[in-house]
């Protein structure tokens, strides 16, 4: 049964996505969830008559599969920065024309720069957000538990004693095996890329310490549930965090979620636009990618998900409240504790999920 | 030698015998109709599991497709090289992981076969018993779920068994609980989700058998003296056994290798076969591994089933 929708689902997403609709004009992108302005992707659709297939998945690994499999059928995909790196040592990307890319001058320099070391002359990717992986919690339910001491610390989650006092109202923990792992080393003072089998085990060691104070990990669910109070913690991406704050406003059920970067530094990554060189519509792909890079449309983006954008000409646009919120934009001096990760060699790659699913399963 | 002996053997009178009767009656229809499911299987089952059955010897690469190819072309030397990675079968047995979640899939599956049967047995008996003017409704009411999708039915369990779900909400406002109970993403959350997907599959083959029933056997047993109860263990259940096998291999196999349920409504510590290797392939994005792990299912699970099928077959024809 199951197995009878994914293929019909595959069917229908390959043969109308690819085949039915070759001679239309269609894009068919593959985009992290809650990522784009719907508004903005209809505002596409009617200056360029380009009709767009909008798929998304909630992680990296997921991205990676479907790619490293061949023949995804989509158009452009937004890998973070480690994971890119690899794709592109696959060599499952096509190079970017920057000559058709009107708007590629709105890109912010510095950031284009810090990408490099993922992509070297920026060749296969153009920038889209970048952002970190900090902690959003439910200001109330914390408050009952620790009273007035401060909350800035990973101690929180890492620290079992500190954590089971969390346990009962409900901790979600990004599931993301990479990024996580090297939080984890960051917080115990090693290096965040060490790829080194006594680092990695205690990595392990410290996340199945407080394995049983976590009720899940998941990359998607923690936004709604910590906007409906299902949980009370929960440990991602910046951007999410503050969607489920903000959803929670919007709902006025009373949760207030705050979200912070912990004192002991964080993950900062980098999310890029890229081309698949198998993509049947590169040309569409690229009025897309161009398309973002437009003040209005890089706004619309930083304004709807809360996520800082690489383009630069949008920081007119931006609302106040988003450019004003340090869980976007950090100050320099949380700026200086975040490091950015690097891509792993596939055979520790192998030992890493590996001990991640030891660690979720708790075996 | 091999054509020596082969000759030899066509030789033999007697062997010479058989062979000329099963020329003679040999039916072309029949064959027409035996080859059609053959060429299904073979391309549907037997080609994907060789397919898989390669990638799980291979080792995996950063690359497109993500494993090694098992020939390789040495130009060098001009030859060609075949490259097996016993690997990751090794590792299967090395890591409790893997051998830990087929033992939790049988026995979460195993669980909830013999609930499904508990609850559906009364349910089939009541429909095989039912006045025949409805019997065709209450058997439709039992498929009628089948017309919404599977995935939204089990998303709508979600809203059942959440903290503040319908199931919480309504036996906190009666007074009975006044802590709303911990069901979602529990090990429990996978049980009721199994037996509720595949209720119907147990109910379907226990009606059919159910309803095969001699009443004229049951009316014998009556007049012998013998008590309801008696009646129904000592000739219902009994004949109803062929319903009962049907139903609880419909529902055990499926239910071992399940993974959207444990997904969507277990937590993060159900350990269940299919999770795993869905985990294999798309979070590690190890093909060889994951498919080694399918191919070991298969070998481990599948194989004592078919065979204990083969040997109920049999058995039937004997009668």
């Amino acid at each position: 049964m199951t197995f009878k929708t994914l293929v019909l689902t595959t069917v229908f997403a390959l043969g109308f996505g690819s085949t039915a609709f070759a001679e239309d004009k269609v894009l068919n992108i593959y985009n992290w969830s809650d990522y784009f302005d719907p508004a903005y992707l209809k505002k596409f659709e009617e200056k360029t008559g380009i009709k767009v297939n909008y798929d998304v998945y909630d992680s990296n690994e997921i991205l990676e599969a479907k790619l490293m499999a061949g023949g995804s059928g989509y158009d452009v995909v937004v890998p973070s920065g480690a994971f890119l790196e690899r794709q592109i040592q696959a060599g499952i990307y096509t190079q970017i024309d920057k000559t058709v890319l009107s708007n590629y001058s709105n890109l912010d320099e510095g950031l284009k720069k810090a990408v490099q070391k993922h992509d070297a002359d920026n060749k296969h990717s153009v920038p889209y957000t970048w952002g970190t992986i900090g902690i959003a919690y439910n200001e109330d339910m914390l408050k009952e538990r620790f009273g007035d001491s401060p909350l800035n610390s990973w101690d929180l989650l890492l620290k079992p004693e500190m954590a089971a006092k969390i346990k009962d109202c409900g901790i979600g923990v990004l599931d993301s095996p990479a990024e996580m792992m090297s939080v984890v080393l960051n917080y115990l003072g090693l290096d965040p890329n060490s790829e080194k089998k006594a680092d990695l085990n205690k990595a392990t060691a410290a996340m199945k310490a407080t394995r049983d104070n976590i009720r899940y990990f998941s990359s998607s669910k923690t936004i709604s549930d910590l906007a409906n109070g299902e949980i009370c913690f929960a440990v991602g991406y910046n951007g999410d965090m503050l969607q489920a704050q903000s959803r929670a406003q919007e709902a006025k059920n009373g949760q207030k979620i705050k979200y912070m970067i912990p004192d002991e530094g964080t993950l900062a990554w980098f999310d890029m636009m890229a081309i698949p060189a198998d993509a049947p519509h590169k040309d569409a792909a690229h009025q897309f990618i161009d398309f973002v890079l437009e003040p209005e449309t890089g706004a619309s983006i930083a304004n709807f998900v809360f996520y800082a954008v690489a383009n630069k000409a949008s920081d007119p646009h931006i609302t106040e409240a988003v450019k004003g919120n340090p869980g976007i934009y950090p100050p320099e001096a949380v700026k200086s504790k975040l490091f950015a990760q690097k891509a792993h060699t596939a055979k520790f790659d192998r030992l890493l999920s590996r001990a991640w699913t030891a660690v979720k399963t708790g075996h | 030698m091999t054509t020596s002996s082969g000759a030899a053997w066509i030789a033999s009178p007697t062997l010479k015998k058989v062979a000329q009767g099963i020329k003679k009656k040999f039916n072309w229809g029949r064959a027409l109709v035996i080859s059609i499911p053959t060429i299904w299987l073979a391309i549907f089952f037997l080609v994907p599991f060789l397919v898989v059955f390669k990638i799980s010897l291979s080792t995996t690469e950063i690359a497109q497709p993500p494993y090694s190819a098992l020939f390789a072309w040495d130009a060098e030397e001009a030859i060609a090289v075949l490259r097996l990675n016993l690997g990751n079968y090794l590792f299967l047995f090395e890591d409790t992981l893997y051998i830990d979640a087929y033992w939790s899939s049988i026995k979460i599956a195993a669980i909830s076969t013999a609930l499904t049967l508990v609850i559906a047995y009364p349910m089939a008996y009541a429909i095989a018993r039912s006045h025949p003017k409805y019997r065709m409704i209450l058997l439709a009411l039992v498929i009628l779920p089948f017309w919404t999708s599977f995935l939204l039915r089990v998303y709508a369990w979600m809203g059942f068994l959440k903290k503040d779900g319908v199931i919480n909400g309504f036996l906190l406002n009666v007074g009975i609980i006044d802590q709303p109970l911990a069901i979602m993403n529990t090990d429990t959350a996978v049980y009721i989700g199994i037996i509720y997907t595949y209720l119907p599959f147990m109910i379907l083959p226990l009606y059919t058998a159910l309803e095969k029933l001699d009443g004229t056997l049951l009316e014998a047993a009556a007049d012998l003296g013998a008590t309801a109860w008696k009646t129904f263990f000592f000739v219902t259940l009994p004949l109803s056994v062929p319903g009962i096998v049907a139903g609880c291999m419909l529902v055990f196999i499926p239910a071992v290798g399940e993974f959207v349920i444990p997904a969507l409504l277990g937590g993060s510590d159900t350990l269940m076969i299919g999770r795993v290797l869905w985990d294999e392939f798309f979070l590690n994005r190890d093909w060889p591994m994951a498919s080694a792990v399918a191919i070991v299912m298969l070998l481990f699970l599948v194989l004592p089933i078919m065979l204990f099928r083969n040997t109920q077959g049999t058995k039937g024809e004997n009668f």
